[in-house]
């Protein structure tokens, strides 16, 4: 099962960053579609929300959209900046970006970046769960001067946290959702997305895949994970040759 | 199964009063404590360190031995000393010399310790934390067993010929835990050297301490120290008791509403709902405690923190009474019907004496003299 989560930070509702995802929601769908083999056998788009598909992707596995909205979880942000540890609801969303193969954000510009509830939500996901996930970069913004803020702010705070951005990032003006169909907007939308398809499909040479294996997929493993296998866990042998001399 | 508290000595202005007591009144008020815990009969005081305001516990050691001389039953103990920018061989010195003075009435939890420049301060780097604790506490490890020492490490200066006196009590040293809230590290250290572990058990989800635990049993017993359910755990905790639900709560929520680590944050209700804290009546404070035992198995010791967030010395005499006099008794009553067969009390001076005869006499002839002046 292939799974993309869509983080969009709009404050608003309906917002502009909504509706850019949703766009890029739709995109993303396709272009798996588009990369398999196999026939599309038809899809449901919830614009509002969730997106789940009927599409095939690679191989047979479906693809499963989840849309994450940062405004359900402001306060939860928070207090998770100041407690150290997430409220079940954030927790449950936190853990479907980690578990996610690929990633889709969006956030408004506020001040020339990122906005800053965007980048708290962002600052509460654990340190290694981005590594080497494919991205695709988005924001919206009113007029089209700050459209660079994705090179200059997003791309690089995402390639600080290790994950594997696409060329092709989506800037969305306010003008834009009254240009043409077949505009500059769907265009881009179309080609990072595909960028994202192709990502996911095939990661990077020399990139390791970022999920855990699915432990039910392993034969002959013990079903219980143990604790040794827990994130950090460095048996004691190898904590004293640190500190030799 | 011990039970008793823990404090870090943080010198907070009271909410309700906007009065903030002096250190002074915070040192004696640390040992007014561990007085009173002794006189309800609680069987652990443990005192932290730091070395910064807002706290005076920058001396473990020396208020271990004022408290330790005026109680008479209450053992002392740490949360925690730093092992990471402590030097070892006055970790070694310091805590022999009170297991000396308190006739063993003592031992201690070793941390890393929280707070950043702590590390620059005593000229250690804080991106080596985890290799300084692994390394301090291997030194630590050798003094008190090796009579003479000849050390070299990476984090402090060599020794050569080197004995740190004085040796411990009866030739056994301190008992060890090892303190720790989500360094997986820590709980490989204490399963390695056999040592207990404990977990701070407050502030956060339970499933943290579940984890530390877990690891930390199957890793005792994957050195062959015993089953993982004999393996030596600790927990915190934080309790507020009230004659009633409503009237604990209403008592410590502006205490709770203010204070340095909880202020701003969740709610009380979701503090409550969400981490270990325990805040009702007598009845309500057992229960919940009862509960930890679901998610670490039958563990030593429970320590509770109930002096933080500002509240009045009157108050916190009066929880640690009801503490003693109201919840630990049936805590302890009810511990023991639960507990399974074959699972270890807390190590004491004595009982670690006595294990240390029977590993070095297995089979003792009914003549010979324990009395080591009598041997030669």
């Amino acid at each position: 099962m292939t799974t993309i989560a869509v983080i969009q930070a709009g404050l608003r509702t309906p917002s502009t960053t909504a509706l850019l995802a949703a766009e890029l929601s739709q995109a993303v769908d396709e272009a798996f579609v588009g990369a398999a083999p196999q026939v599309n056998t038809g899809s449901q788009v919830n614009t509002g929300g969730q997106v789940n598909t009927g599409s095939q992707g690679n191989a047979g596995s479906q693809v499963t959209i989840e849309v994450i909205e940062v405004r359900q979880h402001a306060h939860a942000i928070v207090d998770h900046l100041l407690t150290g540890f997430p409220s079940p609801a954030l927790a449950a969303d936190l853990d479907r970006v980690a578990g996610a193969d690929g990633l889709v954000l969006v956030t408004p510009v506020f001040s020339a970046s990122y906005s800053g509830l965007f980048k708290s939500f962002i600052d509460v996901i654990e340190p290694d769960a981005l590594a080497n996930k494919p991205v695709l970069l988005a924001a919206t913004g009113g007029s089209e001067r700050h459209s660079l803020m994705i090179e200059h702010a997003l791309r690089p705070l995402v390639t600080y946290l290790g994950a594997d951005p696409v060329r092709t990032g989506v800037y969305a003006a306010t003008a834009d959702f009254g240009d043409r169909a077949g505009s500059a907007l769907s265009e881009r939308s179309r080609r990072a997305a595909a960028e994202l398809a192709a990502r996911v499909l095939a990661p990077s040479a020399g990139l390791v895949p970022t999920r855990e294996p699915d432990r039910d997929g392993q034969l002959g493993r013990d079903p219980q994970p143990s604790p040794a296998a827990m994130p950090g866990f460095v048996p004691f042998d190898e904590l004293l040759a640190r500190v030799k001399p | 199964m011990q039970f008793g508290l823990f404090t870090v000595a943080d010198v907070t202005t009271d909410p309700t009063t906007q009065r903030t007591p002096t250190e002074h009144e915070r040192i004696k008020a640390q040992v007014e404590i561990g007085v009173v815990a002794d006189q309800v009969g609680l069987d652990v005081i443990a005192y932290g360190q730091h070395h910064n305001p807002p706290f005076v516990a920058s001396a473990p050691t020396t208020t271990m031995a004022y408290v330790a001389a005026q109680t008479s039953t209450i053992m002392v103990s740490t949360a925690t000393t730093l092992i990471t920018t402590t030097d070892p061989v006055r970790i070694a010195e310091d805590y022999a010399t009170l297991q000396h003075l308190t006739d063993g009435r003592m031992d201690l939890m070793l941390g890393r310790g929280n707070t950043g420049p702590v590390y620059p301060w005593f000229g250690k780097d804080i991106r080596t934390g985890i290799e300084l604790a692994i390394e301090n506490y291997s030194l630590l490890h050798q003094l008190w067993r090796d009579d003479v020492v000849n050390w070299q490490g990476r984090f402090r200066t060599p020794l050569h010929g080197f004995t740190a006196t004085p040796r411990p009590l009866d030739g056994v040293p301190p008992f060890v835990w090892h303190g720790s809230i989500r360094s997986p590290e820590i709980a490989e250290q204490a399963a390695y050297y056999g040592d207990g572990f404990f977990s701070n058990h407050i502030f956060w989800p339970p499933r943290h301490t579940q984890q530390m635990v877990e690891l930390y049993r199957s890793r005792f017993e994957h050195y062959g120290h015993g089953r993982a359910d004999e393996a030596i755990v600790g927990l915190g905790g934080q309790a507020f008791i009230g004659a009633t639900s409503q009237a604990a709560i209403s008592e410590f929520r502006p205490y709770f509403d203010h204070a340095p680590v909880y202020g701003g944050g969740p709610s009380l209700e979701e503090f409550l709902d969400q981490t270990p804290l325990a805040v009702g009546s007598a009845q309500q404070v057992i229960e919940k405690v009862l509960g930890y035992r679901e998610y670490v198995g039958d563990y030593q010791r429970q320590l509770f923190l109930m002096d933080h967030a500002g509240l009045p010395q009157a108050t916190v005499l009066k929880q640690i009474e009801l503490l003693g006099t109201e919840v630990v008794p049936v805590l302890r009553a009810e511990f023991a019907k639960l507990r399974g067969p074959g699972v270890p009390e807390a190590p004491t001076h004595a009982s670690l004496v006595a294990a240390a005869h029977r590993q070095s006499t297995p089979n003792p002839e009914p003549s010979q003299s324990l009395d080591p002046q009598e041997q030669s």
